[in-house]
């Protein structure tokens, strides 16, 4: 009888205690959102959209404005998710439909170990193998040949937004093709088997029942790459040059959020300069929870529709 | 009439599993052979086995021969995706494309051989929906998502996405099972329609549908073809005592 109740008390502490764990992450992110905006507020009250869509960015002069760091942001992460997608796309589809087996499981072991890898370090090969290398060989070859066009003019730096946008590729290309491998396995039998049936190749299979099957959970995938790559710090802030411009060119150094925030947080003295720098960080944490909340409903939206039976 | 399709020693391995035995048997042309059996007896197995579904599956081996008119169909020179153009399939589960229109779901299968013109892809369309009697029911939608079909009109949109390609043979994996009484019934008038110009295999549970559809019936179990015949004398006078005793309902 004692026993009983007291099993009972358990259940109830272990209720509550877990209620406490998963309510207080909740709460920690609403203090950290709260507090971003409180101590942004000096420079949201003084310069309200300006400082979004401005571009004057002097420390000295007080005076603060985000764009060319919003836009150094957006720009890299499409440009990565634009180049990263097709690749990660088709290594799951490798993975999943083409390989045999046990290549399959140790490829995708492999990507997998690349999302382990600390970003510092892919800076570290950024800095000093792969930005030499774009400068001495692959920025002249698109000068040269590309040069007519706005994207590839100016002089070969190494340290550009062609750096960057190579380095966060590489990053976010493990969690778009795990995601897409996920997506893909649950494709069901029955819809490769109706295409096979009707004659169609490997090739036409995959494109008549496995993509459109998968098509919005690979969305999910992508967009969660996208916000991987918005919020990367260390790797992009190591090549991509630190120079808040906004320049057509992807031979140009550019900037980003996560960047500027690391860089000048250490040695911002005013007020309006943290503030600022707050700032950033607020619109850095609006964009990427934005993304991530599009990419889950997308993913939400696929999984309802695989529990409600094979179609 | 002339043979269609003839099994000779088939023998199918799972890894270590012997799942078919030995079966040898002739299929006519333009008729309608059913496969019964118990779960597990596999029949499912032999016929997956006559359109090269197999190939799919690592584990699984085929030894024997099936011939397809004057072609070994596990013959290395033979591709497989011709052979499965000749031998269209139908499913236990209707299994439609869920992210095309009815019509892109009727076309798919014939798309595969190239381009073609909008009025041909109509055409085709049409005369296959009306094939399955389902053209009345869904002209005015063909639009629309094929999910919006109840069950039993997916698995008639299913027959009619496999006959557009204008196959050969139709391989039926229990077409009904998953199916009300009236959709049913509507599955079978249409098999008897369909065998006018198409050979038409059918496995199934339900022995009363056997009798129903079926020319011929072949009785499975435990991986081996006990008896084939005509399907009257197999449900009236079998020549095995196990046939007896499963048509009886003393098993399975």
């Amino acid at each position: 009888m004692d026993k009983t109740a007291t099993r009972k008390n358990g259940d109830g502490i272990f209720r509550a205690l877990t209620m406490l764990f998963a309510f207080s992450i909740l709460i920690i992110l609403l203090i950290m959102a709260g507090e971003m905006v409180w101590e942004s507020l000096p420079s949201l009250r003084k310069f309200g959209w300006g400082f979004i869509t401005g571009s004057d960015w002097d420390a000295v002069q007080g005076s603060f404005a985000a764009l060319p760091y919003l836009y150094g942001s957006i720009v890299s992460s499409i440009l990565a998710i634009l180049l990263a997608t097709p690749l990660s796309v088709g290594t799951a589809l490798f993975i999943t439909e083409l390989a045999p087996h046990k290549v399959g499981v140790v490829t995708a072991s492999l990507v997998e170990l690349l999302a382990a890898i600390p970003s510092v370090i892919y800076g570290l090969w950024g800095i000093l193998v792969m930005t030499p290398w774009l400068q001495t060989t692959i920025e002249p070859f698109l000068i040269k040949h590309l040069g007519f066009l706005p994207f590839f003019q100016g002089a070969p730096y190494g340290v550009s937004m062609l750096a960057a946008v190579f380095i966060l590729m590489i990053m976010i290309i493990p969690i778009i093709t795990s995601i897409t491998k996920e997506v893909l396995l649950a494709v069901p039998q029955s819809q490769k088997e109706a295409a096979f049936a009707l004659g169609a190749t490997r090739w036409e299979m995959i494109r008549m029942a496995v993509i459109p099957y998968g098509r919005s959970g690979i969305l999910g995938a992508v967009i969660l790459g996208l916000g991987r790559a918005i919020g990367e710090t260390m790797a992009v802030t190591m090549v991509i040059g630190n120079t808040p411009q906004i320049s057509l060119s992807l031979l140009s150094p550019a900037y980003t959020m996560p960047s500027v925030i690391a860089n000048e947080f250490a040695e911002a003295t005013s007020k309006l300069h943290t503030a600022s720098l707050m700032e950033i960080g607020l619109i850095l944490l609006v964009v990427t929870l934005v993304i991530n909340f599009m990419a889950r409903l997308l993913l939400w939206s696929v999984t309802r529709r695989w529990k409600g039976g094979t179609p | 009439m002339s043979t269609k399709i003839r099994l000779d020693n088939l023998n199918i391995h799972f890894g270590a599993n012997h799942a078919v035995k030995d079966v040898s048997m002739e299929v006519a042309e333009n008729s309608v052979t059913a496969i019964i059996g118990p779960s597990g007896c596999g029949k499912s197995t032999v016929l997956r086995s006559i359109n090269r579904m197999h190939d799919m599956t690592p584990s699984a081996r085929v030894t024997g021969c099936i011939m397809l008119d004057d072609t070994d169909i596990y013959s290395r020179s033979v591709d497989p995706v011709a052979i499965r153009r000749r031998v269209g399939m139908v499913f236990q589960k209707p299994n439609p494309f869920p992210a095309m229109s009815i019509h892109d779901n009727v076309i798919a299968g014939y798309k595969l051989n190239g381009v073609l013109k909008k009025g041909d892809a109509d055409e085709i369309v049409e005369s296959s929906l009306k094939r399955v009697a389902l053209w009345d029911e869904v002209k005015d939608r063909l639009k629309r998502s094929a999910m919006e079909l109840s069950g039993g009109q997916q698995q008639r949109l299913c027959i009619a996405r496999t006959i557009a390609v204008k196959p050969e043979v139709i391989l039926m994996d229990e077409p009904a099972s998953a199916l009300d009484p009236i959709s049913t019934l509507k599955i079978e008038e249409l098999i008897e329609e369909l065998k006018e110009r198409y050979t038409i295999i059918i496995v199934t549970h339900n022995m009363q549908q056997a009798a129903r559809v079926s020319d011929v019936t072949a009785f499975f179990y435990l991986g081996e073809m006990i008896e084939m015949g005509e399907t009257r004398k197999i449900f009236t006078n079998p020549e095995k005592k196990q046939t007896e005793d499963y048509i009886t309902g003393r098993f399975g």
